[in-house]
């Protein structure tokens, strides 16, 4: 050897027990570090003073209490999406088709509402869109989970490939809904009955979304908790060899996981129809199947940490169209500004699991 | 032997991993043209410092020399270019590739592959050393012997003089390993450098030259083999002395408890893994099960814990009392517990299989009983007072409870699987590679536990793979060959020897007459 | 026969677009990343493109074609690349999911594209406004000795770029050092680490590389199939996540990408050419390529070869010091 090789710059080892104080600390700050980034973004695009953007973006959310509500609704919509996907995700099983699962559920409802709008009191048609929505996202679910309970057919793609034959079905039934004839929409579903609308409660027009919502938090954070099913749930996802190892029918808790993740995916598609929109579009989803995802992800698959997640993902959505529509951009600023701030936080997590040594012994936390 | 100077010298090598310690200020020598045995129970740090060598890891301190030089070893790249190769006790193959393409991976050369120059260049290294390897061939088409004979060659076309060989005996039948020694003991008289990491005495006796020592991480010693002796290694190893006796109690009111009958059964590509095996299993006794590693043990386990469908053959349970039969096979797991059949199973793949990694003590207790009661709540209590049990009774060391089972020792995690699968009172225990990986001590507990399993009249299947540990503590010993059953001998009349070759062959009849 | 012409023209054309994606993507998938982001990566690529076009072609009075063409093949490259390059930090170095940084880089792409896209229509005058005719006519040319062929006469540069790409990737995964390397990283990187390999900068340099690609199906997408415009219609996501799949349906294989690219091309356009479709029969028929897509998923999963499985490391963090 002619030449001493030097020891590398840096060097990373694994890091066990961060404690949960410092991981959020962690969390947070990386939080911190991406909205000044954005600052920045915004900055150099309007040239106006950050600060003031953020204060745009706060009015936007929270200004009045009427968008304080819209940010409730979207809130627990996207909290909706992401505790449906929480069970499979749980079980490793990677869903990406909640956008589908959602319109089968809002296609659902939308079917109830122009068939049955009529015929039917409200409560029982309220009931009824409920369980269609359900069903019909647990089929969403379930035929993929079938698939690859019965022959490991990857889920991933699966269930992309699911959305998209939602979207041309919801098209399909556009076509046939029309509403006015030529207007490619379907516009407001009984507009001067409101048969089906999701009512006022408490003097709020949203008021049950978010009893809806947070009953189902609570409810599948207690199943996946306590539950014997729970448990299972845990065992296929960790190994599934355990799980045959132990007797539990790996399909059937496949197949019956993934159907309960479609069906609360599907109820947020009645949210959406009957609780928010009051129609169905190819755009109901909109999206939010995927950033629900992130937001199942973040939580760690928590369904309590997901408020929070939900709550700061809507926030940023509403600020930043209050942003575009101020300063003459449009609504895509907020799926930049989302797309930064999910860099950051993931990124951060290296920094909660590992840690950076230095050349020179000195160990930096 | 003349005074030779060292071409490795590792000073005070220090590697931890979170709050182990694997390596504490180490020191090693290593000469060419010497067979060095780094003897050490399991767990005491020999692979770690090997790695360290082939730039797996890293130190956190301390020093290696090349010759005179200080060297840094920051990748496995860097080992090769030194001259350094290592043959992992898991090998490093990818299966989808061929022979050649893995012997061939990430040596620099002509951007342009010349497949055809490498297999030439593989078949004169295999003729000189006397392997046999077909570079064309795939790895997941390949023997595990064949597989290590890849890794060999891979070592040794990149003209590595440094050879590390990680525990090249397990997967090893006797003869086998007669074989790869004698292709080592080539090497050395080629004037390489050879270094095999065992924590077999009889390996250390029949092979090296030197013998260096560690025990928990620190260096003990190293000497000349021929100036020491097995009762002194072992003290080194362990760090006290022990008695290496395996208790064998009598079997008491033996009556058959389980019958296997022409069981055949093929895996999903057909491959007939299993063929026409036939025996029983009385109440109170140590039936082993001894076989190349891969020729049906693990079916037959699986066939009988209701894991693995058969194409034909019948297994009976029989009640020792009113020796009534009852098939087993075709049936579910749960279903074979729901006719009140105490079936227990610690299988070879304890992590991934008996255990989940990343749960905690309680949760991996609750495997077993999670489904009792009709509540749709499971039950953490009494599976919470069992980890603390079997935590108290095997002392298991761990921090608590709540503990994920991957943070805690091999003998630690195999103590918290035998112990659950025990915990039922079963009236049978079938135990795949019960002691693999475990140091002395663990292992000694986990055949104590065996055996008090046996005393209490239930009936034991013990697929081991060291027949030394098979022939001391099983009253008959049915040995595998190639899915078929070799022969069944008693243990107390028969020796190591015999079962490599009824291993190897069936009924141990062959035309082998080397010398 | 005039519609078999055309719509054979349709398919490659669409096809194209997701060639270039499905190359990238096999590239990098090759070396274990399962990058998600793919639908992002076009935006991003097309964006920067059609961006780089529009600033060259409005502020010179007279654009020359060559440099239009070159400027945003560079731009497309760049922005593509580096795309690949945040996707690469995130998920080789800082070992994020790889499914979730997808994810977040495919809204993240769509955010910034559209942003900049509908910024440009807007000071271009607009909704479709936008016009970089110079630069799309240069991608738009026919190559000369194919003037005279039918279907592929009006089949612009980048349709044969694709086919050399797909060609070049199997003898480079096939027969190169580098490719067998890169092989090893993916099936299993402990072993290739072993063996010497640079595994973290193979990975880097085959995402990077693989997110220039992709990228190209964006530039192809904005210039040639929507002809220099842009629109906020969702129209390359949906391209995208049909690139992913492509992936799937090649088992891996460059080539087999090549045909696999048309055949779904075919199947997106065979409403159009099919008489006597309402309206709402042809929403029906649009449902044909996810279909088959799914099909063949459920296919291949149901022959267990060992041969066209996946990268056996596909998605998965390595660290070489786990224990």
């Amino acid at each position: 050897m002619n030449s001493k090789l030097k020891e590398p710059f840096v060097r990373i080892t694994k890091r066990e027990d961060t404690p949960l104080l410092k991981a959020w600390g962690i969390r947070l700050f990386s939080l911190l570090l991406a909205l000044i980034t954005c600052a920045g973004i915004i900055y150099l695009i309007v040239k106006l003073n950050p600060l003031k953007v953020y204060v745009a973006m706060w009015e936007g959310a929270f200004g009045t209490s009427k968008r304080s509500w819209i940010t409730a609704r979207d809130t627990m919509m996207l909290l909706c999406i992401g505790v449906g996907l929480a069970p499979a995700f749980k079980m490793r099983f990677w869903n990406i088709g909640a956008e589908g699962q959602i319109l089968a559920g809002g296609l659902a409802t939308a079917a109830c509402m122009i068939y049955f709008g009529s015929s039917m009191p409200t409560w029982a048609l309220l009931i009824v869109s409920f369980a269609a929505s359900c069903i019909a996202g647990a089929v969403w679910g379930f035929v993929p989970a079938a698939f690859k309970a019965r022959f490991d057919t990857n889920e991933t793609l699966f269930t992309l490939m699911m959305n998209y034959v939602a979207i041309q079905l919801t098209s399909f039934f556009i076509t046939k809904w029309e509403n006015p004839i030529g207007s490619n929409t379907v516009g407001i579903i009984n507009q001067s009955t409101k048969a089906g609308w999701l009512p006022s409660f408490l003097g709020q027009q949203y008021m049950l979304n978010v009893i809806i919502v947070m009953t189902l938090t609570i409810a599948v954070y207690i199943y996946l908790r306590w539950s014997k099913h729970g448990y299972e749930i845990a065992v296929v996802g960790e190994s599934e060899r355990t799980a045959k190892y132990i007797g539990i029918n790996v399909k059937k808790v496949i197949i019956r996981t993934v159907a309960l993740s479609g069906g609360l995916c599907g109820v947020a598609g009645f949210l959406a129809v009957s609780g928010a929109s009051h129609t169905i579009s190819t755009n109901t989803a909109g999206g939010r199947g995927f950033t629900a995802i992130i937001v199942a992800w973040l939580a760690k698959f928590n369904p309590l940490v997901m408020f929070f997640v939900s709550l700061l993902l809507a926030f940023l959505q509403k600020g930043a169209v209050e942003i575009a529509s101020r300063y003459d951009l449009n609504d895509y600023a907020s799926q930049m500004i989302t797309g930064i701030i999910l860099f950051f936080i993931l990124g951060s997590e290296f920094f909660i699991n590992y840690k950076l040594i230095f050349r020179g012994k000195k160990e930096v936390n | 032997m003349e005074e030779k100077t060292a071409v490795i010298k590792m000073r005070n090598i220090t590697k931890s991993f979170g709050s182990v310690l694997a390596n504490d200020k180490v020191w090693l020598d290593i000469y060419k043209g010497e067979i060095l045995a780094l003897l050490g129970e399991n767990g005491s740090g020999k692979t770690t410092l090997m790695n360290m060598l082939s730039g797996i890891y890293y130190p956190d301190a301390g020093q290696i020399f090349m010759g005179e030089n200080e060297v840094s070893i920051r990748s496995p790249k860097d080992a090769y270019d030194l001259g350094i190769g290592m043959i992992h006790q898991h090998f490093k193959l990818v299966d989808v590739l061929t022979a050649a393409e893995n012997i061939i991976l990430g040596m620099s050369g002509k951007g342009l592959l010349d497949m055809s120059a490498v297999n030439e260049k593989i078949r004169s290294i295999c003729s000189l050393y006397g392997f046999d390897v077909d570079p064309e061939q795939k790895i997941y088409d390949m023997s595990v012997s064949q597989k290590q004979t890849v890794e060999i060659i891979k070592v040794l076309y990149r003209g590595a003089d440094i050879l590390i060989l990680d525990e090249p005996t397990a997967v090893l039948t006797p003869q086998e390993t007669d074989k790869l020694f004698a292709i080592l003991r080539n090497m050395r008289d080629d004037g390489k450098a050879v270094i095999i990491i065992t924590h077999k005495l009889h390996e250390v006796e029949e092979l090296s030259d030197r013998v260096a020592i560690l025990q928990r991480g620190r260096f003990v010693g190293d000497t000349l083999t021929k100036d020491t002796n097995a009762a002194e290694m072992t003290n080194m190893m362990v760090g006290h002395p022990v008695v290496l006796n395996i208790e064998r109690p009598e079997p008491e009111n033996v009556k058959e408890r389980l019958r296997v009958e022409n069981l055949t059964i093929r895996d999903i590509d057909g491959v007939k893994k299993l063929d026409d095996v036939s025996f029983s299993v009385g109440s109170g006794e140590i039936l082993g099960i001894a076989g190349i590693s891969g020729c049906g043990q693990k079916e037959l386990l699986e066939a009988i814990a209701g894991l693995q469908p058969a194409e034909s053959g019948s297994i009976f349970y029989i009640d020792t009392k009113t020796g009534e039969k009852e098939p087993l096979i075709g049936k579910k797991p749960r279903e074979i517990s729901a006719m009140g059949v105490a079936l227990s199973f610690v299988p070879e793949d304890r992590l991934g299989m008996g255990l989940v990694a990343n749960m905690d003590l309680t949760d991996n207790m609750m495997l077993r009983s999670f489904r009792r009661g009709k509540s749709v709540f499971a039950d953490r209590k009494s599976p919470r007072e069992l980890a603390r049990r079997v935590v108290t009774e095997l002392s298991v060391n761990t921090p608590s409870v709540d503990t994920p089972v991957r943070k805690l020792s091999g003998g630690n995690v195999q103590k918290i699987l035998v112990g659950r699968e025990i915990s039922s009172a079963p009236t049978v225990l079938m135990t795949a590679y019960a002691v693999r990986g475990l140091d002395i001590n663990s292992s000694y507990t986990i055949y104590d536990l065996i055996n008090q399993q046996k005393q209490k009249g239930v009936a034991v299947i013990f697929v081991g793979e060291d027949l030394d540990v098979l022939v001391e503590l099983c009253d008959r010993i049915l040995i595998l060959c190639g899915g078929k059953v070799s022969g069944i001998v008693d243990g107390r009349k028969t020796d190591k020897r015999e079962i490599g070759r009824m291993m190897t062959s069936l009924g141990g009849e062959s035309s082998e007459q080397q010398a | 026969m005039a519609g078999i012409l055309s719509l054979v023209q349709a398919a490659i054309v669409f096809g194209t677009v997701i060639l270039f994606g499905a190359i990238g993507e096999i590239l990098t998938e090759k070396s274990g990343s399962l990058n998600l982001g793919v639908p992002g990566i076009m935006y991003i690529g097309g964006i920067a493109g059609l961006a780089g076009a529009y600033l060259y072609e409005s502020s010179v009075s007279a654009p020359e074609p060559l440099l239009c063409f070159l400027i945003a093949l560079f731009c497309t490259l760049i922005a593509s690349c580096l795309a690949g390059l945040l996707y690469s930090f995130l998920t080789i170095s800082l070992r994020a999911n790889q499914n979730v940084t997808g994810l977040t880089l495919t809204i993240f792409g769509s955010g910034i594209a559209n942003l900049f896209g509908g910024a440009m229509n807007k000071m271009a005058g607009g909704v479709g406004q936008i016009s970089v005719s110079t630069t799309s006519a240069a991608y738009r040319t026919t190559l000369p000795f194919f003037r005279g062929i039918s279907v592929l006469s009006s089949l612009g540069v980048l349709v044969y770029v694709a086919v050399i790409l797909a060609i070049v990737m199997t003898w480079f995964l096939n027969r190169t050092r580098a490719g067998l390397n890169l092989r090893a990283v993916g099936e299993n990187p402990a072993t290739a680490d072993a063996a010497g390999i640079k595994v973290t900068k193979l990975k880097y340099i085959a995402t990077c590389t693989g997110a220039a690609i992709t990228g190209l199906g964006g530039l192809y997408y904005v210039l040639d199939y929507i002809k220099g415009t842009w629109a906020n219609d969702g129209g390359i996501e949906k391209l995208g996540w049909l690139a992913v799949a492509l992936v799937i349906f090649a088992r891996w294989k460059p080539v087999h990408a090549i045909w696999g690219s048309y055949l779904f091309g075919v199947l997106f356009w065979l409403y159009f050419y099919i008489p006597g479709l309402d309206r709402s029969s042809q929403e029906l028929f649009k449902m044909l390529p996810y279909i088959v897509t799914i099909a063949v998923l459920v296919i291949s999963s149901m022959r267990r070869s060992r041969e066209n499985r996946p990268p056996a490391h596909l998605g998965l963090p390595y660290f070489r010091e786990e224990r």
